[in-house]
């Protein structure tokens, strides 16, 4: 368990050699270093997991060196290792490995094939970083280390300029998110003397007392760090347009890692939340919302990876709701299907979209069950998964879970629970629209070669991960297996039921299957068997669509309320006061070289003249000072 | 005395006769009246020495040199009409301004200071050699380094390199 | 015989300087600008000379001697630089050689 500091490590010094050697080296050897960090770093994960897992205790922390101890702030460098972390750590490393083999040959043709994996395990060091943090100052490192490689991997393409402004629309959106969680940090350890999570989880209880107004605000701030990460609402805008980066980028940053941040740090600070109870309403609700908002928006999209995008809110949005009614474990069990399959679909829908020559749209795919079978089965596996197909999927058991606790967790109510099966609905119906016109149909676009083993091979594992990683956590109506909730209980604790509904599982479990299986009825019955019942339905709810095409029109209010003004001012002001003085400054020093350079004349009487003036003004003042 | 008055106005008026011809060797002959006149001051001021000094050294090189070299210019009737334009009149009044509140100013420290008498004894060479070999010997050396330094520089940029034209450009310049 | 006044001397080689002051700043040509310089020399020297025989000390005669020695090292010099001058520029304009300017 020593090995713990070499995790995060091994990316770091695998994107440091990259920088050094990364233009000189073949391409062939490139990977080597850039997916062999990962590769390597997954090796230790899983020696020091096994490690740890044998030995019992509940937690195990390493620090590395002594960061600052300023003002009474003790900062180290400290790793620690419990059950969430190693959860984290595992999807991270594991997820990551997969999607670094498959991107060495997805961006194997790219001129930046180097500078992509030094920026990736960049990010993947960071992530790290983050998730074995033993204090908010170190993970608040981590935090702003895959931001910052966020930007850099979205405008990883940076010759196009929209490129480069959905990385700058990222990392802006995610800054005011990075704002309201440091302040939240700031005011933690004015409170507390002390940002060391076990040490927050101890004194907090004793320190702020239920409901108390600086617990609340502490946690909302907290939530709003969460939120930007995350791309919940408000702050979701970020997400659809992230998508101009490459795909993998988008499997292993905005689907299974980066976005699940703020479900880390909700996850991680509980205590706090617990303290705050209107904090943690507000959680549940914006989980639930957003999860609405994403999916009725996903229905409405065309581009492959938008649906997905969309798709992925929505889903954190139930992680949110999950964390939301105190179902912790939940949450953490969501977010690992969740990683599994979303990066599936993520790198099925690049290697779609690579072999149809960069084509976005699902309306000029088709048919590709038939030319591309094992792509295609491994995303009907995901999405699946993704839908919560009963008995079968991983994402049943996660996602049933949720739905359930929403209603009969101590905190769940009905509206909440309500949302979520809406949700869980619209989730059906959008995932199978994607299925039904990207793969079944007639052709359109025609895929002209075939994808490599590097790619096919990870979708492979990740579909098999889908399938049955979801067995290690079944509902109490269904052999209640617990392993995953006890495996996490040291960290976080057991949702408590509310006991009237106990009984009532089963009915839950039934209603969700129901709907689930409508909405791909639905889909099935818009887009394969009576297509000429969509044309109708198109037009009478045009309005609609296009706002919720729009993504219910957050980025239009955003532009007008923030965005124009704020570059208008920035217009106004170009010619600032500050920009005038150095400017005047300059001015006058130019002024005055002219007109001093008009006494260097070259005429030998001038310089005659000047020092007459001179001897004149010298014996002048010596003659007035003795005199 | 009256001696030092006569042969002080002699000077100023050489000095302002110099100053206005427009002809170069014209301009020198009066310089070396004017040096005559200040010999005799010299002489009046008890430095005997330095009278016949000025004479053999200032009148009768250096503004010898100067005509040897005004003559080797071989300038001809044009460059007394070029004098004749360049200076103007009007260009007099700015120097003429400047040098008068200098004079005015230097009138005034030299009056306003403490007054003496020139006393009579003249002080011929036996004193100068020993103050000159004596204390300021180093003088001595600077000055012989000084006058070795104006030989080699003089004999250097006089120097006028003869441009050498190979014999096959030679025929083509023709 | 009355003594000669200290000033007097000096107010002479004062206004001898002058003369020469005036003369280098309205001359043109080079020649004469070289001459008026001697003017300034000598006007200095005489100043020397006259505070010398105040003090009767011979210092300020041994003065005297260095500066005509200067001088004189310094008109040969310039009468060389002058000759490359009219070489160079085929005239006796100092107005001419003013390429080093700002």
């Amino acid at each position: 368990m020593e090995l713990l500091w070499l995790i995060p490590v091994l990316p770091y010094l695998g994107a440091f050699l990259l920088i050094l050697v990364g233009s000189m080296i073949s391409r062939k050897q490139v990977p080597l270093i850039g997916a062999g960090s990962i590769g390597l770093s997954a090796l230790v994960m899983a020696v020091v997991g096994i490690d740890f897992l044998s030995s019992g205790q509940p937690y195990f922390q390493q620090t590395l060196w002594r960061w600052m101890n300023v003002g009474g702030l003790d900062v180290g460098i400290t790793l620690s290792l419990d059950a969430l972390s190693l959860v984290f750590i595992f999807v991270i490393t594991f997820v990551g490995f997969l999607i670094h083999i498959y991107s060495s040959e997805f961006m194997r043709d790219d001129e930046g094939y180097p500078r992509f994996f030094i920026f990736m395990n960049l990010f993947v060091g960071s992530m790290l970083m983050l998730v074995l943090a033993g204090n908010l100052v170190v993970m608040y490192l981590g935090w702003e280390g895959v931001g910052l490689c966020s930007y850099l991997l979205i405008g990883f393409w940076y010759r196009e300029e929209k490129n480069g402004y959905a990385a700058r629309k990222a990392f802006i959106i995610t800054r005011v998110g990075d704002t309201a969680l440091a302040i939240g940090l700031f005011m933690l350890f004015q409170n507390l003397g002390t940002l060391d999570f076990r040490e927050i989880s101890t004194r907090a209880p004793e320190v702020f007392t239920l409901g108390s107004e600086t617990v609340v605000i502490i946690a909302f701030l907290l939530l709003g760090g969460a939120v930007g990460k995350s791309a919940q609402l408000p702050l979701q805008t970020w997400l659809p347009d992230a998508m101009a980066g490459p795909s993998p980028v988008s499997a292993l940053i905005h689907a299974a890692t980066m976005v699940t941040a703020g479900v880390y740090i909700i996850a991680r600070t509980h205590v706090i939340f617990e303290l705050a109870p209107s904090a943690q309403l507000a959680v549940a609700t914006v989980g639930a919302l957003t999860l609405l908002l994403a999916g009725c928006s996903a229905m409405m999209q065309y581009d492959l990876k938008r649906i997905l995008a969309y798709s992925t809110i929505s889903q954190i949005g139930y992680m949110f709701l999950a964390l939301g009614v105190g179902a912790w474990s939940a949450a953490i069990f969501h977010f690992m299907i969740h990683a599994f399959f979303k990066a599936l679909l993520f790198l099925a829908a690049g290697t779609v979209i690579a072999l149809l020559h960069h084509e976005h749209d699902i309306f000029r795919m088709g048919g590709l069950r038939r030319s591309m079978p094992a792509v295609y089965w491994t995303f009907l596996i995901g999405a699946a998964s993704l839908a919560a197909i009963p008995l079968v999927t991983a994402g049943f058991y996660s996602k049933d879970q949720i739905l359930w606790l929403a209603l009969a967790g101590e905190k769940g109510n009905g509206w909440l629970f309500t949302a979520a099966l809406m949700g869980a609905f619209v989730t059906a119906i959008y995932t199978f629209r994607m299925v039904f016109v990207a793969f079944w149909g007639e052709e359109k676009t025609h895929p002209t070669h075939h994808a490599g083993t590097a790619m096919i091979l990870p979708l492979v594992v990740l579909a098999v991960l889908s399938t049955f990683a979801g067995f290690i956590e079944l509902p109490h109506t269904l052999g209640h297996v617990q392993l995953f909730t006890d495996f996490l209980k040291p960290v976080l604790p057991e949702v408590s039921l509310n006991q009237s509904l106990v009984h009532e599982e089963w009915i839950v479990q039934i209603g969700a299957a129901l709907f689930t299986f409508g909405g791909i009825y639905i889909a099935y019955l818009f887009y394969i068997q009576q297509p000429h019942l969509l044309p109708p339905v198109k037009t009478y709810f045009s309005g609609l669509r296009k706002y919720w095409l729009a993504g219910w029109g957050f980025d239009a209010v955003y532009n007008a309320l923030l965005v124009r003004p704020f570059v208008g001012i920035a217009t106004i002001n170009k010619n600032d006061v500050a920009d005038r003085l150095s400017d005047g400054m300059v001015a006058i020093t130019n002024y005055f070289h002219r007109l001093f350079s008009w006494t260097q004349s070259g005429i030998m009487r001038w310089y005659m003249m000047g020092i007459v003036i001179g001897t004149i003004m010298v014996v002048t003042i010596s003659m007035l000072i003795n005199a | 005395m009256v001696t030092f008055y006569i042969a002080g106005s002699v000077a100023v008026l050489a000095t302002i006769m110099v100053i206005t011809r427009y002809n170069m060797i014209h301009a020198l002959l009066y310089l070396v009246i004017s040096f005559l006149a200040i010999a005799i001051v010299f002489h009046v001021l008890g430095a005997p020495f330095m009278a016949a000094l000025e004479v053999i050294v200032y009148a009768g090189a250096i503004v010898v040199l100067i005509i040897f070299v005004i003559m080797m210019l071989n300038l001809k009737q044009e460059s007394v009409d070029q004098e004749r334009q360049w200076m103007s009149k009007k260009l007099l009044i700015g120097p003429a301004i400047l040098s008068v509140i200098l004079l005015a100013e230097l009138i005034y420290i030299i009056s306003t200071t403490e007054s003496g008498a020139i006393e009579q004894p003249a002080l011929d060479a036996k004193a100068v050699g020993l103050s000159l070999y004596g204390p300021y010997v180093i003088g001595v050396e600077l000055s012989g380094i000084l006058l070795m330094s104006g030989i080699v520089g003089a004999y250097h940029l006089g120097r006028q390199k003869k441009k050498v034209v190979h014999r096959f450009l030679e025929a083509q310049e023709h | 015989m009355k003594p000669i006044p200290v000033e007097a001397g000096l107010i002479l080689a004062g206004i001898l300087f002058m003369l020469g002051l005036i003369s280098v700043l309205i001359r043109r040509n080079i020649i004469f600008m070289l001459i008026s310089v001697e003017i300034m020399l000598n006007a200095a020297g005489l100043a020397f000379i006259t505070a010398g025989a105040r003090w009767v000390q011979a210092d300020g005669q041994v003065m005297f001697i260095f500066i005509l020695t200067m001088a004189a090292a310094e008109v040969s010099v310039g009468l060389a630089l002058i000759l490359q001058i009219y070489h160079q520029l085929k005239t006796l304009d100092s107005d001419a050689a003013n390429k080093m300017r700002g």
